[in-house]
This record gives C-alpha cells, sequence and structure tokens, in this order.
C-alpha cells in the first residue's frame, strides 16, 4: 500500500509563496488564475496489509509531524 | 549558573551562545547533543540557531522529536527556564512548548540585519533586566521567521502578556517596515503561560559584545541569571 498525502497552509495563514506564483502566472498572461496556494506532497509505501491501521497510523503522523496543524491542513488516500 | 546548550546536526549559533555564557556572563556552559537523554545539572537551557536537520519537512519539525527535546519537555514541564533563539524558536513552537508557529518570511527573502526590539514587560525570566524604554538593539538572521498565531491564541496572549519584544523603528513606533518577516503584530518573542519558556528570531548572543557593535543582547542572557540567582524564584508556582 501506499499513502498519498497532500499538506496545504490554512486559508488564514499567510502563503507568499502562493501570492508570488500567482503574481508571476498574472506577468506570463494567464489571466485567468485566481489564488495560487503552494503546499506538500508526500508518498509513503507501507508495508502492512491492514487499511485501517494504515489510515489511523498515517492520520497520526500527519498530525504530530508530517504537518503542522497551527498552520497547515492535510489529506490523504491509501492506494493499493 | 549551569547552562546547557543544545546541538543538533545543523546547528551553527551553539558556540556563540557558550561563549557569550561562559566568557562574557561568566558562567558554566555546556553543549548537549541531540541524542542526550538527560540535562545533567542545567539550570537552565538555550535551544540555539541554526537550521537543525536541514530545516527538512518544516524548520525545527525533526529536532523537536529529538531525545535531547524530551528531555527538555521534562524540564520545562518542571518549571524549568527554557530559551529558543532563532531555529530554537521555531523548534519550541514545534514542540507546542510555545504558543504559534514562525512560517516564510512575507518577503520571501532571507534577512540579515540589525533589527530594534521593544520590550513589552519586564514581567518574565528573561527580560527583568532590560531597563525601561530601552529599545534592543540585534540582529536577526532568518529565511521563517513570521510569527503566526490563530487571532484567539494572540488574543489570550496578549491579555497575559506573552508578547515580550516586537520589532520597531528607531523611534519605538512598530512600522511596517521595522518588521524584517512579515511577522503578525510586529512579533519578534514570545513567551508560554507559565512565563518559563521563551523564543525569539533575533540573535542576543551576536550582540553581547561592544566589540560587536553592540551588547544589548547581553540583557536578556542577564535576565536569566538574574532569575536564577538564589532565593529568587525564576517562576511562580
Amino acid at each position: 500500500m501506499k499513502a498519498k498525502i497532500i499538506i496545504t497552509p490554512k486559508k488564514a495563514v499567510l502563503d507568499p509563496q502562493g501570492k508570488t506564483v500567482q503574481n508571476a502566472l498574472a506577468h506570463m498572461g494567464y489571466a485567468d488564475v485566481g489564488a495560487v496556494h503552494v503546499g506538500k506532497y508526500l508518498e509513503i509505501e507501507l508495508t502492512g496489509s491492514d487499511r485501517e491501521a494504515a489510515r489511523r497510523h498515517v492520520d497520526e503522523a500527519c498530525h504530530k509531524i508530517l504537518s503542522n496543524p497551527v498552520i497547515e491542513d492535510y489529506r490523504f488516500e491509501i492506494e493499493g | 549558573m549551569n547552562f546547557a546548550v543544545l546541538q543538533f546536526p545543523g546547528s551553527n549559533c551553539d558556540q556563540d551562545v557558550v561563549h557569550v555564557l561562559r566568557n562574557v556572563c561568566g558562567h558554566s556552559a555546556r553543549l548537549l547533543w541531540h541524542k542526550d537523554t538527560s540535562l545533567g545539572n542545567a539550570d537552565a537551557v538555550i535551544v540555539p540557531g541554526g537550521f537543525s536537520y536541514g530545516d527538512y519537512l518544516r524548520t525545527g519539525a525533526i529536532a523537536r522529536f529529538s531525545p535531547v527535546m524530551q528531555a527538555v519537555q521534562a524540564f520545562a514541564a518542571q518549571g524549568g527556564l527554557v530559551l529558543g533563539i532563532c531555529n530554537g524558536f521555531q523548534i519550541l513552537c514545534e514542540a507546542g512548548l510555545l504558543p504559534g508557529a514562525l512560517i516564510r518570511n512575507r518577503s520571501l527573502q532571507f534577512r540579515c540585519e540589525h533589527v530594534f526590539l521593544q520590550t513589552l514587560t519586564t514581567d518574565s525570566p528573561f527580560t527583568n533586566q532590560v531597563p525601561a524604554g530601552k529599545l534592543l538593539r540585534i540582529p536577526v538572521a532568518h529565511g521563517e521567521g513570521c510569527y503566526f498565531a490563530d487571532p484567539e491564541t494572540l488574543a489570550g496572549m496578549r491579555t497575559r502578556g506573552q508578547v515580550l519584544w516586537k520589532y520597531v523603528d528607531a523611534q519605538g513606533e512598530p512600522t511596517q517596515d521595522a518588521n524584517p518577516n512579515g511577522s503578525i503584530e510586529n512579533i519578534a518573542g514570545v513567551c508560554n503561560e507559565r512565563r518559563n519558556v521563551a523564543g525569539l528570531m533575533p540573535h542576543p548572543e551576536r550582540a553581547s559584545e561592544d566589540i560587536l557593535g553592540c551588547a544589548d543582547g547581553r540583557l536578556i542572557f542577564d535576565s536569566l541569571i538574574h532569575a536564577l540567582q538564589p532565593g529568587k524564584s525564576a517562576v511562580a508556582a
């Protein structure tokens, strides 16, 4: 199995990277581009076979270390 | 006093802190490796600046789980004094020992320059020796020092006097231009509710001797030393 995790800055938190990318896209002529948010993508290979346990562990790891709940949101899916 | 100065792979201000504590302040300081599990006879802990674990994942995120930080958590829980400087501040926030978080500078630039700090309260083990009204001139050097806390947390911190330092201009005004990183409310340093753990982005150890152009940073170390004097209760029980 494999966990695919996406971590994004919370809406209320400043995202200067997203803003800068948004400005660059606008300068390049992409007139239809709105707000941009820059986050992180992680893939974790899982060796177990218990899908529910994997889900629990990944959720716990996301909360404890992979994201910082003060400034970030996360979502993930388990594949395979 | 016996100071413990933590050392992670990637710390780079550890020796500067040891130098100031030993040779400028005249106290004992020893380095503790990130794998150490005990703080020994430390009276206070300094978590120094640098790029612990290469800033991988998030600044301070990996360091926070190192063995020595478990000892720091226990020390802080007993009321022990802990000061985090720059990356040390980031680590203490990640560890949940301080409220809020430090994110990428609003300008996206690494800022390395002297700033002026206003000390908002002398009622802490980290600020008790700062003369009223004195602005501290201390350098910053960071790319991720923009302090963030949600409005509710911030309101509580304001009420309890947990904001210790703000970035101000030479006249003492907290202007946008005086803020090197876009920090919310110009916040440069905070303490926890119990007032025994504090962190700040500027580097007092780089401004503790006249030969370095400014010795204002020493007031922060002197405050810690004063708080640790026998007979003084560093933190209200």
